[in-house]
């Protein structure tokens, strides 16, 4: 052990899959803290985030000696967190919101102009929008989108993956994913509308 | 059909208007539509402001340390804990 793990070579797939625990220890530092971070997203929860964490690494060593590298190894691992974080979501909450607040979810019924709060917050100063408050309300709201909506809107907008790559982690078609995406950022938009419409009331006020 | 959106249909191409995704013509019909509408003004706004306020989260401040442990514990990695995670 001289502590000369190189960084900059590009793992070995070949080693990975022969079970070189070297090579298996550079994968786990070159990509947990991403997994990490995407399975607190998911879970908003720190327990759960580093239960999916040890299952993603636990299936992927399981599974890399058949792993054909038709995707990148990168999108390979994200898929098994997901789907780990996905299933941990539906043991713990099996009867909430998780499918039936979006019957019709990948129709466009149900985004209705009607109803839309109109507050214009954008001009809300930065320290208000920003605030540590803010900060918080902004990660429960994201909680409260149904699992099949948050998927989307963590992947494409959070995760910054394309929607293709989204639709291709998720299972789902590339139109599917758009819709999902529309009602996603609707519903986030409006719950802070709701938020901010309020502190634009109170800051006028002042 | 008419050259004219409502505010309804515009609603239904709002995402893939904020990712640049439309047609030119569709762009054409949806900022026209703004210029005219306040309210759905308001709405693309307040919109993109939603979608960039989440992408500015709070950056990363790397994998806190126990976690690692317990992660390389976990998969009998441990004898690796003291390489650099870089
Ligand atoms: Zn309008």
């Amino acid at each position: 052990m001289n502590g000369e793990s190189i960084p900059e070579t590009p793992l070995s797939l070949e080693a990975l899959k022969k079970g070189d625990r070297h090579e298996l220890a550079r994968m786990v530092d070159l990509y947990s803290e991403k997994i990490y971070k995407l399975a607190l997203k998911f879970t908003n929860n720190p327990q759960d985030a580093e239960d999916v964490l040890q299952e993603t690494f636990l299936k992927a060593m399981r599974a890399l000696p058949e792993f054909e590298g038709r995707s990148s190894l990168s999108t390979w691992l994200y898929r098994i967190a997901v789907n780990e974080a996905l299933m941990l979501l539906r043991k713990q909450k099996p009867d909430l919101a998780l499918d039936t607040a979006v019957q019709e979810e990948d129709s466009e019924e149900g985004i209705s102009s009607n109803g839309l709060i109109l507050a214009d917050w954008c001009c809300l100063p930065e320290d208000e929008l920003l605030s540590e408050e803010s900060r918080r309300f902004l990660d429960q709201a994201i909680q409260h989108l149904p699992a099949t909506l948050r998927g989307v809107f963590i992947l494409r907008d959070l995760e910054g993956l394309s929607i293709k790559e989204t639709a291709e982690l998720l299972g789902l078609t590339e139109t599917n994913v758009k819709t999902r995406l529309l009602r996603a950022r609707l519903f986030l938009r409006q719950q802070l509308s709701r938020y901010f419409g309020e502190r634009l009331k109170e800051w006028e006020q002042k | 059909m008419s050259d004219h959106l409502d505010c309804q249909q515009l609603l239904s191409s709002i995402s893939d208007f904020v990712d640049g995704e439309l047609n030119p013509e569709l762009c054409r019909q949806i900022e026209q539509h703004l210029n005219e509408c306040e309210n759905c003004r308001i709405v693309i706004n307040t919109l993109r402001k939603t979608i960039d306020l989440y992408q500015h989260q709070p950056g990363n401040q790397g994998l806190p340390l126990e976690i690692r442990q317990r992660l390389f514990h976990r998969l009998h990695l441990e004898e690796f804990l003291n390489h650099d995670p870089g």
